[in-house]
């Protein structure tokens, strides 16, 4: 750590870190629920396990964009944070305004749409929250050296602000009604959050491999270029069905289908930058998430998105199993595996000491990630199961669902692993290790390019 | 950094690998690559369609022009060549004429989108939508994507006029002969082939 007001960073990630064991948690509970259907429905219903499991996911992720960005801009920019006092409001509003939607979700308030259950008043407080880190990180990017990876970084946050305020554009017709919503859903976790992705790789690139900064530089114009090439119009293919015109099931297809290539892009470019610079970055554990992070997110978000991506092949299978197994390992490869990259890389410089908890945190990440390809196979032979009973032999939901119940517990077994590897990685990351205790500490040095 | 890194990475700088050798800019030419994706996509649904349902592609095809298509060919084909020879006169360090050849085809880019307009209302006012058929479906989405090119690229070629570096040249020239090519594999997909 070179500058004091990275610091701020260290408050983001451990909140980031509760929220995320939070929400496995209650992923947890939702896989208890679709082998035992009556576990808790009394006091916490399914619909409300989900909303808090979703969105609990959302706002971790969001809150450790936020510190990774905390930490990466005055790195890149060689300046303090404009202020630090502005970035500990901005999360103590942001921590608060999560608990509040969380608690409230426990009592039955929300609005009921999808992924933006918030109440109208936790909306304009995440924007507030929003435009307080914007003004925060675009000063702090005026008054220092502007170089592609924090102009990256800044760009897509701002795009992630500006999509989210289409959560507040909600016509009464179902189809405009979801045409907006995918602006929000999609073009973040497809379009502008992979800009996020390859800056904050590209930045942990620079720092672990030491290759110079020109040649990652263009792999990061070529991703960013790819992603949004792709991603934008690649919003078609969830508007197959929806009642929007059929051009769109042609648009979605083709576009979607090259959504692999950011992805492969950014395989290539990891692997690569670690054979060019070697691997003798002392800080193993963090090396391990950057490559795991772009192997998983090309596997979930890019193979297992393809699957089912074009129109005739989604036409079966839309809203089955298969589409629960690509979004949990394309959210766990693109974008837990991401934050924790960067969390298991930045903290040992926050708290001072030497990279410790290395193997722990590896066997953390082996657990949690061969739980999540586990699930992910669990839940697409599910899948596959589930679209032939229900949509190709026309039985009934609930008639299926039964026959499914054997990988619904293989689903839930898997999902226990995942929760104990969370537990291990938080527990590497927060506590310092056996070697850090007895050894005094001395600080690492942070690598110059 | 350790030197070891140094001395293995400063080599490859400047290297775009297979790009390097391309003229112009290298994004432009990851940019023409994924063009080139999407347009090859779109046609090869033509050809599926053309497989699955031969008898709605006749009639489809039966409604275009082919005439029209056709003039469109040459027009943009001698708007390459315009744009090619303004590449070669500034070059040679003329960055007038280089301006006046790329002026002209932008002439003929903007001839192409009005021949383009007289065939969408020729097809408008035979009640001809994109949700008539898959066919028009298709050749709506094709000749349109591709026309929004024609008008990316008459902004492109208009940037690159105005700066008018020998890079800079190249690249609206390279992004031009990819909307030209594109159209040279449209035309014969969409009007001729029976």
């Amino acid at each position: 750590m070179k500058y004091e007001s990275q610091r701020v960073a260290l408050y983001y990630f451990a909140g980031a870190l509760a929220l995320f064991v939070v929400q496995v948690l209650v992923g947890v509970l939702m896989g208890t629920v679709y082998v035992m259907p009556n576990f808790l429905a009394d006091i916490v219903p399914f619909n409300i396990l989900r909303m808090i499991h979703t969105n609990a996911l959302i706002v971790w992720l969001i809150m450790g964009f936020f510190g990774g960005a905390y930490y990466l801009l005055p790195e890149e920019t060689e300046t303090e944070i404009y202020s630090t006092k502005l970035a500990l409001v901005q999360f103590w509003l942001f921590l608060f305004g999560a608990l509040a939607a969380v608690v409230g979700y426990l009592f039955g308030i929300h609005e009921g749409r999808e992924f933006l259950e918030q109440p109208l008043w936790i909306k304009v407080a995440i924007t507030i929250v929003a435009l307080m880190f914007l003004f925060n990180g675009t000063m702090t990017l005026l008054k220092g050296r502007k170089t592609v990876i924090a102009n990256v970084l800044m760009l897509g946050l701002w795009f992630m602000a500006l999509f989210f305020l289409f959560a507040f554009v909600n016509p009464t017709n179902l189809v405009l009604d979801k045409m907006y919503w995918w602006w929000v859903v999609h073009l973040w976790v497809e379009g502008v959050w992979e800009l996020i992705m390859a800056s904050l790789l590209a930045f942990l690139m620079i720092k672990m491999t030491g290759v110079d900064r020109e040649v990652v530089e263009k792999w990061l114009y070529v991703i960013v270029g790819l992603a949004l090439f792709t991603g934008i119009l690649g919003t078609g293919h969830h508007y197959y069905w929806i009642g929007t015109p059929g051009y769109w099931q042609w648009i979605g297809s083709i576009f979607s289908t090259f959504e692999i290539l950011p992805f492969f892009a950014m395989v290539v470019f990891a692997f690569s930058m670690v054979y060019k610079g070697g691997r003798k970055h002392p800080n193993q554990a963090a090396l391990l998430w950057s490559l795991g992070c772009t192997v998983l997110a090309f596997l979930g978000a890019g193979v297992w998105g393809f699957m089912h991506t074009l129109a005739p092949i989604n036409y079966y299978t839309h809203g089955t199993q298969i589409t629960a197994a690509h979004g949990h390992l394309a959210f766990y490869g693109a974008y837990v595996a991401l934050n924790i990259a960067v969390f298991t890389y930045a903290m040992p410089y926050l708290l001072k000491r030497e990279v410790y908890n290395q193997t722990l945190n590896m066997w953390g990440f082996w657990l949690a990630s061969g739980g999540m390809v586990f699930m992910t196979f669990a839940l697409t032979f599910a899948g596959v199961v589930q679209t032939h009973l229900q949509r190709v032999m026309g039985e009934d939901f609930m008639g299926v669902q039964e026959q499914l119940g054997m990988f619904f517990w293989m689903r839930l077994g898997s999902g226990v692993a995942v929760l104990i590897g969370v537990l291990m990685i938080v527990w590497a990351l927060a506590v310092p290790g056996r070697a850090a205790r007895s050894v005094p500490a001395t600080p690492l040095e942070v690598p110059a390019e | 950094m350790n030197t070891a890194v140094e001395t293995e990475t400063d080599a490859g700088t400047d290297d775009w690998g297979a790009l390097s050798a391309l003229p112009g800019n290298p994004l432009m030419w990851v940019l023409i690559l994924s063009e080139m994706l999407v347009f090859g996509a779109l046609l090869a649904g033509f050809a599926a369609m053309h497989l699955i349902d031969p008898a709605g592609h006749a009639v489809g095809q039966a409604a275009l022009d082919p005439i029209m298509g056709g003039l469109n060919t040459i027009v943009l084909v001698t708007s390459g060549l315009f744009i090619a020879l303004a590449v070669r006169a500034r070059v040679d360090g003329q960055i007038r004429p280089a301006r006046l050849w790329s002026a002209a085809a932008m002439v003929l880019g903007v001839v192409f989108l009005a021949v383009k307009a007289v065939e969408y209302a020729d097809k408008a006012a035979l009640g001809i939508g994109m949700e008539t058929s898959n066919f028009f479906t298709l050749y709506y989405l094709t000749t349109g994507f591709h026309a929004a090119h024609v008008i990316a690229g008459l902004v492109v070629l208009g940037l690159v006029s105005w700066k008018c570096t020998v890079e800079n040249l190249e690249t609206g020239a390279a992004f031009w002969h990819m909307i030209d090519l594109v159209w040279v594999l449209i035309y014969p997909v969409v009007y001729l082939i029976r």
